[in-house]
């Protein structure tokens, strides 16, 4: 084991919270800081010649490696698990940057009754609407408190949008459900395509209230307070699964990198992994992680900031016998509960007369309908709670990937048939997407794999997860809407995805996945707090989706960015100058 | 020392003349005399290679709707995805204990990468080419819910429709085939103007738009 000189910080992981920590660290401070990334280096350059569909959509060379290190799963816990052998349900990144530089750059706000999920639901409807085996609780924040924190990421990122609650006031063209903002998105919205707006006036037709996707790539060009110029989107549709040929799309090494190249006090480790973080008492005191070179090496630390992909977090904590592990049979236990992901699914699949020029587009640009999100319409009488939101995206499409999809008269998959009928209707396929919130329960957990383990001989992650009825009366209410907008809409055919059964590790469903670490008011039923402090070890503060309790509709990271700069914001002026719990 | 194989193609069936990378290098390859390309393979035997072709044929037929598979030079494309380190589970989890039975929900749990897949699969498909076209298709369908069949289907798609620089796709016939320009930088003026109205610029791949030549996942390891 090399013992290394020791660092004011170190932090774990080299993607989005990890390098926005670093960055405002690095500015407010004269601490020392070094950041341990699994994956290779990777600049904003790296992406100019990169619009390859094939390595990079279909291959994903910028996801992790699954020959080094996976997930198992199973249904129950009754069950043994089985190792996901290939990327599919989700696809963590790996390399500086992490998963942020192939995300597809939406960037909804949740809806403000989502931190106070199980008291408003209660308050609404009464406990005995809440699902049987649930584990809805409170995440112990408010709107009022994250508000500030969100419009301080929309300010890095340059958001591109149109407000629909300005301070209180409903503004037309936005989201009239959105939570009071204090201030209008930095950037106007993003151009719209021809399927997305045949959505925008079919749903308005309907007496919904349709709003551009909010979006972390630009609309215009844009300079940021650190300084960072961006240009606007050239729609050349090589988004998500990609990096942003023209930096466009926001990434950490678009908008954080540039920053962090120039603090002396930064030091940015390739290609290291954390195996875990040593500890002695109630403190933190370093972490252990495998170089390059495959030396074994300790980093000791005055703060441990971790900073790992969602569930890499958790796995850490587990590795490093930090906490207690959640007992499903008990309710003992706070490490690896409340696991989460999001429901992202097909509310329809549209034939329409027209072509639709679909090569064309931006991963995050799209029309939105809020009307069936969160508690936003009323479930005394459906047999579900919460809910989710209706788009059509604007992505554009690539042939591998969507080649073959016909309508449902069409029962040949290869040969003469089909592929006269693909190639009709290649260009005349569009899709209406669902995402929904996924609420927490007793079973849905995650611990470490008794059998298998990673290319370091550490264990997996192991992932107990399956769909309840809430889930799947959701998606079957979506699925409704969805096919009464593709009707509005014109539609010639409508292909229907089949109703959500069993958890699926093949299809793809999000990286969106939450819990393992969640925060709290009080240590016996959570493992941070608010602030994502850990409760016992007072220099270990934990930031990313693993901290959130559940998941609402709206993807995670514009969430995950504002609690980045709320821990940042504790750690730097509290913690530092009085170390011990920030109240 | 291991013969190489070749596959030996009619140069009219694959655009008379095309960009070729083998080694890493571009090169061109001319027709000879007698108006054949001569490619050599990188995983495939030429028997395989043969069989491989009529598949995908059958899978993507040249007929009146447009091109097919082997106007795209597909089979050449699924040999470099084999000799690549897709083609021998580079970056698949392939720790034991493994479990076939379990659900599909889990996806492919097999311990066989996809060369093995493709080799195995192909010794049922002996003399395929010489059969009848009703014939082949009638053989297709006693495997179509393969795992091997799933990979002919998705390869052939992948070989018809990727960027020329994998080795499919020749003279960009897939993305002509379906309307699709190809890596087209910038779409800002025509993405609000071109509504109900068909928009098809001219392909280019990604060698032309970006005036330099590009490697491939499949020849990291070449």
């Amino acid at each position: 084991m090399k013992n290394l000189p020791r660092t004011d910080i170190a932090i774990v992981g080299g993607g989005w919270t990890g390098l926005l920590l670093a960055k405002e660290i690095a500015q407010r401070t004269a601490l020392n800081i070094v950041v341990l990334e699994r994956g290779g280096p990777r600049r904003a350059e790296d992406y100019t010649n990169g619009m390859d569909e094939l390595d990079f959509n279909v291959r994903f060379s910028l996801m992790q490696d699954y020959s080094k290190q996976t997930v198992t799963l199973r249904y129950t816990p009754r069950d043994h698990a089985i190792p996901i052998r290939q990327l599919g349900n989700f696809l963590p990144g790996s390399g500086t940057g992490g998963a942020g530089e192939h995300w597809g750059a939406l960037y909804p706000r949740h809806v403000p009754d989502l931190f106070e999920i199980y008291t408003k639901t209660v308050e609404r409807y009464g406990e005995k609407k809440l699902p049987e085996d649930h584990a809805i609780v409170d995440w112990g924040i408010t709107w009022a408190e994250i508000e500030p924190y969100y419009t301080k990421t929309d300010k890095l990122i340059g958001a591109s949008g149109k407000a629909g609650n300005l301070r209180g006031k409903i503004t037309e063209g936005g989201n009239p459900f959105e939570g009071p903002r204090s201030e209008e998105y930095p950037t106007p919205p993003m151009k719209v395509s021809y399927f997305s707006s045949l959505f925008r006036d079919a749903v308005k037709s309907l007496g919904y209230h349709p709003y551009p996707n909010p979006s972390a790539i630009l609309s215009t060009a844009y300079t940021n307070p650190d300084g960072i110029a961006r240009p606007g989107c050239f729609y050349c549709g090589f988004c998500d699964r990609f990096g942003c040929m023209v930096g466009a799309k926001t990434q950490p090494t678009n908008t954080l990198l540039p920053i962090l190249t120039t603090q002396k006090s930064v030091v940015l480790r390739n290609n290291c992994s954390v195996r875990k973080i040593v500890h002695q008492g109630n403190q933190a005191r370093g972490v252990n992680y495998v170089d390059e070179s495959g030396e074994e090496c300790f980093q000791p630390a005055d703060v441990v900031l971790l900073c790992s992909w969602t569930l890499n977090n958790t796995r850490l904590l587990l590795l490093s016998g930090i906490g207690e592990p959640y007992e499903p049979s008990t309710g003992k236990g706070v490490v690896g509960r409340n696991l989460t992901h999001q429901i992202s699914a097909s509310a329809g699949t549209l034939f329409m007369e027209k072509p639709l020029n679909r090569f064309m587009g931006a991963a995050a640009s799209g029309i939105c309908i809020s009307d069936f999100d969160g508690d936003n319409f009323d479930h005394s009488n459906l047999p579900f709670i919460r809910g989710g939101l209706l788009r059509a995206m604007g992505t554009g499409f690539q042939p591998i990937v969507s080649f073959g999809t016909v309508p449902p008269s069409v029962k040949a998959r290869w040969g003469s048939e089909w592929k006269r009928a693909a190639v009709h209707w290649y260009d005349r396929v569009g899709g209406i997407g669902f995402s929904g919130d996924h609420i927490p329960y007793k079973t849905n957990y995650m611990g470490l794999d008794p059998t298998y383990r990673d290319h370091l001989g550490d264990p997996l992650l192991r992932l107990t997860i399956d769909w309840r009825d809430n889930e799947k009366e959701m998606f079957k209410f979506a699925s409704a809407k969805g096919a009464e907008i593709a009707r509005a809409m014109g539609a010639k055919n409508i292909l229907m995805q089949a109703p959500y059964d069993h958890y699926d590790a093949r299809r793809y469903q999000s990286t969106h996945i939450q819990g393992g670490t969640i925060m709290g008011r009080s240590s016996d039923a959570s493992v941070v707090n608010t602030w994502g402090q850990h409760w016992q070890l007072h220099n270990l503060f934990i930031v990313g989706a693993s901290t959130m309790p559940c998941q609402g509709a709206a993807n995670p990271t514009p969430t995950v960015l504002a609690l980045a700069y709320r821990t940042a914001d504790a750690l730097i002026d509290h913690y530092l100058k009085s170390p011990g719990l920030v109240a | 020392m291991k013969r190489r194989h070749f596959l030996v193609l009619s140069a009219a069936s694959v655009g008379g003349v095309i960009v070729y990378s083998l080694d890493g290098k571009v090169s061109r390859l001319a027709a000879r005399a007698d108006n054949t390309v001569k490619i050599p393979l990188r995983f495939f035997t030429e028997q395989e290679a043969v069989i491989v072709s009529a598949v995908a044929s059958r899978i993507m037929p040249s007929d009146e709707s447009g091109p097919g598979a082997r106007e795209a030079g597909v089979v050449i494309y699924i040999d470099r995805q084999l000799a690549g380190p897709w083609g021998r589970d580079a970056h698949r989890y392939t720790h034991e204990p493994f479990n076939g039975g379990a659900p599909a929900e889990f996806g492919y749990q097999g311990s066989a990468p996809p060369r093995q897949i493709y080799r195995e699969g192909l010794k049922q498909l002996a003399g395929f080419e010489r059969l009848s076209e009703s014939a082949q298709d009638a053989k297709l369908t006693q495997i179509e819910h393969s795992v091997f069949f799933d990979l002919l289907r998705s390869n052939t798609i992948e070989g018809m429709f990727c960027d020329p620089l994998h080795g499919g796709n020749i003279d960009m016939v897939g993305w002509q085939l379906i309307g699709f320009p190809g890596p087209r930088m910038s779409n800002a003026a025509e993405i609000d103007k071109t509504h109900g109205e068909e928009f098809r610029p001219k392909p280019l791949s990604l060698d032309q738009v970006t005036q330099e030549p590009h490697r491939p996942s499949e020849d990291e390891e070449l």
